[in-house]
């Protein structure tokens, strides 16, 4: 049986102006229902709000007391602002794990890139890959770069792009991404996390090299299970599936980058 | 120690164990909240809607939240009532609750044939939408006009061996009008209400939330006018009706009674909350028990208006 929980805040800070980490007490969340990087937490923001709002993990804890889950979310509107002002030691109703993440075999080399609020989720992918992958991490200036150091301490090679250049390459992650894919290393597959745009990039450099690639999606969503078909993605043979149930992770092909 | 109430109620001869249904297009077949509690608790369960071909639905977004409530324009995604029938409907009857198979159609001609199939199917109910707001053709024009309500219910009733429950719309000027055409047409149940349309925009892009412009609104923010249109339905016309709307807890559920229902449907309140049926279940009892009643039944149209 699936549960939601009450989960009290042990720990958060500011990790730029906009961001938030979290860390949760889950009770036995992770053991019952983790299957790897990529899921989310369907989290409950006051009493006014009808609607939970989805947050990617990015690290997680299994532990006899008490798995604790740490997430990430930009404060983005008012549910976000009303998590991100919660205190320490109080408790939120939290629905989870929830979704299907990536897929990443063992022994093998992974290119993860992500943008913005896209970086957290791959973290957890970084751990997944015993230290080998590769990150290209994109943010719009450097007052919105996060977790940097828990990237370089989990991956081999760390690469970082800005829009407006203030810190590593000045550009978008998708230049960066074709000259690793032109470069000697050789990747089983990419997986990536951003913003729509950015993931369709991702997605055709990705095609022109050959190079499998995995995405997590982001739709309006509303009750997380699969039950209310709200969160649709368009799927390249017409159909559609659905971010909270399908996802949020889909391989690249699967989905209509023209929708 | 208050003691036992009879939760059981009975809707057009169906009988509920309690009077608490989950709404359609908020719990799909059942199978995700099946996966949180054991769906024989409630009273019964009104499907996604139906059509008689698969249906994609409308392109995302297709939700956005709003004071007290939220908008959808999901837009009638479903596998077909075929798929329904071999798929899904084994899997409900493993549970011990009423399955009430929600429909719609594009002509007249669909509503009998769905309705023929899951008659042969043993479905314990059917419910005709004839107001679903999102959706080009059909849907909520049925509900709008009294004399294409009567007809649509009319060709239900002529292909069903089992009981046929009409949803109305809110989207009207005159909800009773269109109650009586359908009850005078041979409906043994009515359903009320459908979602009240509505819209949001982002005032920075200029661009409203939904892909389709505009959706249907449900949550709280509905509860007043269902608990009103209940009211006014069941003081013009016979037949039973399931009331929803905004049902969040076993307050709302009692006021929809006292209004004049027979049982309660619970939809958004579900994405908050799981297990917002079985609690909205619990605390009607409650207030039943501490009101001193025998039976929750007792509670249908009781208001004492001024």
């Amino acid at each position: 049986m699936k549960v939601e929980q009450t989960c009290k805040i042990l720990s958060k800070r500011q990790l730029n102006a906009y961001a938030v980490e979290m860390d949760l007490a889950v009770g036995d969340m992770v053991r019952a229902s983790l299957t790897g990087p990529g899921q989310f937490v369907h989290v409950k923001c006051g009493e006014g709000r009808l609607l939970r709002r989805p947050i990617s993990v990015c690290k997680w804890r299994a532990c006899e007391d008490s798995d604790t889950l740490t997430i990430v979310f930009e404060v983005r509107g008012e549910g976000t602002q009303w998590l991100a002002r919660r205190p320490v030691g109080h408790s939120v109703d939290v629905l989870g794990l929830l979704g299907r993440g990536f897929q990443i075999e063992a022994g093998e080399t992974y290119l993860l890139v992500g943008g913005g609020i896209g970086v957290p989720p791959l973290l957890g992918c970084a751990g997944s890959c015993d230290g080998a992958a590769t990150a290209i991490l994109g943010f719009r200036s450097k007052d919105r770069a996060l977790l940097l150091d828990e990237f370089s301490g989990s991956c081999a090679d760390v690469q970082v792009a800005t829009d407006d250049g203030t810190l590593g390459h000045r550009g978008y992650v998708d230049q960066l991404l074709r000259q690793e894919l032109a470069g000697e290393r050789r990747y089983r597959g990419i997986l990536a996390c951003g913003p729509k745009p950015m993931l369709k990039s991702v997605v055709k450099a990705a095609a022109e090299y050959g190079v499998p690639c995995q995405v997590s999606m982001e739709e309006r969503m509303a009750c997380g299970v699969g039950a209310c078909l709200g969160c649709a993605v368009q799927m390249a043979g017409g159909g559609m599936k659905h971010v909270c149930k399908d996802g949020p992770v889909f391989d690249a092909g699967e989905v209509d980058w023209n929708a | 120690m208050p003691k036992q109430v009879d939760l059981s109620v009975e809707l057009a001869g169906v009988k509920l164990k309690n009077p608490v249904v989950a709404a359609s297009g908020t719990f799909g077949f059942g199978r995700e909240y099946g996966q949180f509690y054991d769906l024989s608790q409630l009273g019964g369960i009104c499907c996604k809607g139906l059509t008689l071909h698969r249906r994609e639905g409308n392109p995302p977004p297709r939700i956005a939240e709003t004071p007290m409530g939220i908008l959808n324009s999901v837009g009638l995604q479903n596998p077909g009532v075929e798929d329904f029938i071999s798929q899904e409907l084994p899997e409900l009857r493993r549970h011990d609750l009423a399955v009430i198979a929600n429909i719609s159609g594009d002509t007249p001609e669909e509503y009998g044939i769905m309705c023929r199939l899951l008659s042969a199917a043993g479905v314990d109910m059917i419910e005709v939408n004839i107001s679903c707001p999102n959706v080009k053709a059909g849907g909520l024009a049925y509900g709008t006009r009294p004399e294409l309500a009567a007809e649509v219910t009319q060709v239900a009733k002529a292909h069903s061996t089992v009981p046929v429950m009409v949803k109305l719309s809110p989207n009207v000027t005159d909800i009773v009008q269109i109650a009586k055409a359908v009850e005078e047409a041979g409906a043994d149940a009515l359903s009320l209400i459908n979602t009240l349309r509505g819209m949001r925009i982002d005032v920075n892009t200029r661009r409203p939330i939904l892909k389709r412009n505009t959706g249907g609104l449900s949550g709280p923010a509905v509860l007043p006018v269902a608990v009103r249109m209940v009211w006014e339905v069941s003081c013009a016309v016979k037949l039973p009706i399931l009331g929803m709307g905004g049902v969040s807890k076993g307050e709302d559920a009692a006021q929809l009674m006292l209004a004049g229902a027979s049982a309660v449907a619970v939809g958004a309140a579900c994405f908050a909350d799981p297990y917002a049926p079985l609690k909205v279940r619990d605390g009607l009892a409650e207030i039943a028990a501490v009101q001193g009643l025998d039976r929750v039944s007792a509670l249908t149209g009781a208001v004492m208006p001024w």
